[in-house]
């Protein structure tokens, strides 16, 4: 009975959330441009019009683009950033770790309004460029927070062990605290490159009238009507969500990631 | 390896990069925000240098106080129910096996991901008449004839609840996952039923920590942008929306920006009450 | 000299002094314990001789070259940590290579060293295997091989069987020692368990707040402890107070110790008798006079306490000498002149 509604209550949380996107998966696979559930026909050519439509494919192009580029540009000032906060005793210093997180907890449309009226009053409004900076600073929060983690995790002792040995601090670096801080170096990656790919309101602000990424380009499509590939993209996004948390997921410790103890400490 | 601080001025080199980039393209285009709030607005550009304070006189308008009010509390509503529907779900989460935890996990972190956009889309073909939901009550025979559920109070909030959950389960379950099992193990010796355990125990302990995270999402729902403007009427439009409209399409930044400022001051006074409840906790 | 010299070393941290003008020489080839309580020190003194540590005053030396101010990767040491901090993304035999890899050896020589060590601590073919899947006792040895790689001048080890259950320190102290008199380096080690540095060291160092209390060898600080401190750290000690009078006879517990001779102008203090050198007799004929208050018998040895003078004293004595005392009972304590040391108070 207890097990039941345990069970109930979980799946209903499960359903609530699987709910939409089942219908829309639905509704991506209709053989005709209607938007009908459940769908009438099957035909996945829904999913290749994403790759064939120009417009689509360049807006998949732009995002993709644009999230690799900003996560790495993220994970470039996140990385010597924890380094130096974890390596030094520098109290000061946490004022740039308060930085890094503040635009993401802020309601976006306020970092968004930011680097909007910052690219218009240096003249740079609406340069592709400047959206992955947008990006990397809006994200900046994800590699922030996982590398921290990360660096908080590695006995300093074995910095210490690494000195006696003979290895000098770029050596130590290379040697044992990158391979350490990998994991959590990858999985900054990955948050801030799956966030970038589905951002809107900082992307549409900064370049929304230059350059149209995926979302951006769901959006127009949705207020001038319908087209099944909405949907198809849709799915495709939650696919590749998925798919790199799930590598998280079967490569590091995603429930420590998450801020749970790992289970050799519980 | 003792932390020591840093020493020669090379010590300071790893700083250097992160530094820069964050108060260029984060500390100065706030600042340059702020100062634009109190500019005039110029119809042939972005704006004209000046120093008045008529964008925030016109937010005192009763027009803006009633978005205001709306956006304040459409934000608690949905943090009230995230909180009612996460604090049993991630419970019950952090109870589960390992291997459980973390496929829930992935899909949380999955449908949090997802673009606003794409929520609202979602929702909007779940409550349209032609492939929606309603549908499949016609079909049991519960109704006579699919309706669109869309635009309307409830869609909006319903996509935002959907939207904020899967944030307010993954605040939460770092000190759910810490607590201590024994203490609900303790109960029960003393005769609590499980339910009646989550309640005089578990409740109790996170009642800080439900603060929190209540004060976050709430947060987090200010910020939504497009779910109200996809799922909702005009009259459900928040300030997030109009700050988007007065920046883009009324090309009125000075009043945008002093919107915003207007939001931040809102959050910060959150933020703090947040920090403030925490160190009471603390103390406690 | 061939070996460590420690010169006036002191480490303030703040307004904290760790460690106060301590100076040492250890000889090449000796095997030094820094023994004390925690917070002593002893730890900070190490970390100092290692590097890890810059002192505030003072300087070290080793083969008669200043290293106070060289940097630790630049010292040739082995340390072995209290965490062992072995490398958890590298495998037994790398971990082993490391300061090899470091120092550009080739991969054939870097093997056969790994070998040689791995045999040399009897795990020879577990250079693949990760360090996690190793048992406590294996960590241990690796870590330790892993110090030695490269034949190191120093030999640290900081508290480095503190994590082992006690059946397995013991064995792991008399191997620790003899592997140290085969390779003649020169180790220092740093424990609080005085029976680890009575096992393994050549030189006890003892440390209480920062400074030394004695340097000596195990079996002279037991029996000819310096101060106080010394004499209640290590192992178990009846501290009696005392006085002399004019013609520097004792007095102590209500009766006088005959052939006891106080050092001139000393009034007053306090002896040490270790438990052993108490004997227990019939009241009476000169002994001095106390109450038995409990007996413990550990089967090994028997402990009698007994009050005398307001003072609880502690006799120790072995099965075959058992003392026929039962608890209540009125005793005499006879203490022998020669095992009694004179402490100033």
């Amino acid at each position: 009975m207890n097990v039941f509604l345990k069970r109930l209550y979980l799946g209903l949380v499960g359903l609530f959330l699987l709910l939409p996107l089942i219908v829309v998966a639905g509704v991506s696979v209709n053989e005709k441009q209607t938007l009908a559930f459940p769908p009438q026909g099957f035909s996945l050519s829904w999913y290749g019009e994403i790759f064939a439509n120009p417009e689509w494919r360049s807006a998949l192009l732009a995002s993709v683009t644009l999230a690799a580029v900003s996560a790495a540009l993220a994970l470039a000032i996140a990385l010597p950033l924890s380094w130096f906060l974890w390596r030094r005793h520098a109290p000061w210093a946490n004022v740039f770790q308060l930085l890094g997180i503040a635009p993401f907890t802020l309601p976006p449309v306020i970092t968004a309004l930011g680097l909007l009226t910052f690219w218009a009053t240096t003249g740079f409004y609406g340069q592709p460029w400047t959206a992955a900076i947008s990006h990397a600073i809006f994200f900046v929060t994800l590699p922030l927070v996982t590398l921290s983690l990360g660096f908080s995790s590695i006995d300093r002792s074995l910095v210490e062990a690494a000195a006696t040995m003979g290895a000098d601090d770029r050596t130590i670096f290379r040697t044992v605290v990158l391979p350490l801080i990998l994991p959590y170096l990858v999985s900054g990656y990955a948050f801030a490159f799956v966030l970038s790919l589905n951002e809107y309101i900082v992307a549409y602000m900064t370049v929304g009238f230059t350059m149209e990424t995926l979302p951006i380009k769901i959006f127009n499509a949705l207020r001038y009507g319908y087209t099944p590939t909405m949907a198809s993209v849709t799915i495709l996004f939650v696919a590749i969500a998925a798919l790199i948390f799930g590598l998280v997921a079967r490569f590091g410790d995603l429930p420590k990631l998450l801020g749970a103890m790992s289970n050799n400490e519980k | 390896m003792r932390r020591e601080a840093p020493q020669k001025l090379s010590d300071y080199g790893p700083l250097l990069f992160p530094a820069g980039m964050l108060i260029v393209f984060f500390v100065i285009p706030f600042a340059t925000m702020i100062a634009v709030s109190f500019f005039k607005r110029d119809p042939a550009g972005f704006y004209s240098t000046a120093f008045v304070f008529d964008n925030y006189a016109r937010f005192l308008s009763l027009f803006f106080g009633k978005v205001l009010g709306f956006s304040l509390f459409l934000a608690i509503a949905v943090a009230i129910c995230c909180i009612l529907l996460a604090v049993p779900f991630t419970y019950l989460l952090s109870r589960a096996s390992r291997r459980t935890q973390v496929v829930w996990l992935v899909g949380l972190l999955s449908v949090l991901s997802l673009s606003e956009v794409i929520i609202g889309f979602a929702w909007s073909t779940l409550f349209s008449r032609t492939a929606g939901i309603t549908n499949l009550l016609v079909a049991i025979g519960l109704m006579s004839q699919p309706v669109a559920l869309n635009p309307s109070l409830g869609a909006v909030l319903t996509a935002m609840v959907y939207q904020a959950l899967p944030y307010t389960v993954l605040v939460l379950y770092p000190a759910l996952v810490r607590l201590d099992p024994t203490l609900t193990e303790a109960a029960r010796t003393l005769g609590a039923s499980p339910i009646k355990s989550f309640f005089t125990v578990v409740v109790p302990a996170l009642r800080n920590t439900i603060m929190a995270t209540l004060i976050m999402v709430f947060i987090f729902a200010l910020g939504s942008y497009l779910l109200p403007q996809i799922l909702g009427r005009p009259q459900h439009w928040t300030l997030s929306v109009l700050i988007t409209d007065q920046a883009i399409y009324q090309s009125n930044m000075p009043f945008a920006a002093a919107m915003a400022v207007f939001l931040v001051l809102v959050t910060l006074a959150l933020v703090g009450l947040t920090l403030l409840a925490g160190r009471k906790g603390e103390a406690a | 000299m061939s070996g460590l010299a420690l010169q006036n070393i002191t480490k303030e941290f703040g307004t904290f002094t760790a460690v106060k003008n301590v100076s040492l020489t250890v000889p090449h080839g000796t095997f030094v314990c820094l023994l004390g309580p925690s917070g002593c020190g002893k730890t900070t003194l190490m970390r100092m001789i290692a590097g890890l540590d810059l002192p505030t005053g003072g300087a070290i030396k080793l083969d008669d070259a200043d290293i106070t101010r060289v940097p630790t990767h630049k010292r040739d040491l082995g340390m072995v940590f209290q965490s062992l901090a072995l490398f958890p993304h590298l495998t037994v035999g790398e971990n082993i290579a490391y300061s090899l890899r470091i120092r550009g050896v080739g991969k054939e020589d870097q093997k056969k060293r790994v070998d040689e060590l791995l045999s040399m601590i009897h795990l020879s073919g577990y250079a693949d295997r990760p360090v996690a899947k190793l048992s406590g006792g294996q960590r241990q040895r690796v870590a330790i091989a892993r110090a030695l790689a490269i034949s190191p001048k120093l030999f640290l080890l900081d508290e480095p069987l503190s994590a082992l259950d006690a059946k397995l320190r013991e064995a792991m102290q008399v191997e620790l020692r003899q592997l140290q008199q085969r390779l003649g380096i020169t180790t220092i080690v740093v424990t609080h368990d005085q029976r680890e540095a009575m096992t393994m060291a050549d030189t006890v160092v003892v440390m209480n707040s920062g400074e030394i209390r004695q340097a000596a060898a195990p079996v002279e600080i037991y029996r000819r402890p310096a101060d106080t401190f010394v004499a209640d750290f290590i192992g178990m000690t009846n501290l009696i107070d005392f006085t002399a009078d004019s013609t520097g006879r004792a007095h102590a517990l209500g009766s006088p110790i005959e052939g006891l001779a106080v050092p001139g102008g000393l009034s007053r203090g306090v002896l040490s008798v270790r438990p052993e050198d108490v004997h227990l007799t019939a009241p009476g004929h000169g002994a001095m006079a106390g109450r038995v208050t409990f007996v413990r018998d550990l089967g090994g040895t028997i402990e009698t306490f007994v009050e005398a003078g307001g003072k609880q004293i502690v006799a120790v004595s072995m099965p075959h000498a058992r003392p026929d005392v039962t608890v209540g009972q009125d005793v005499g304590i006879k203490l022998s002149p020669d095992t009694c040391v004179v402490l100033k108070s």
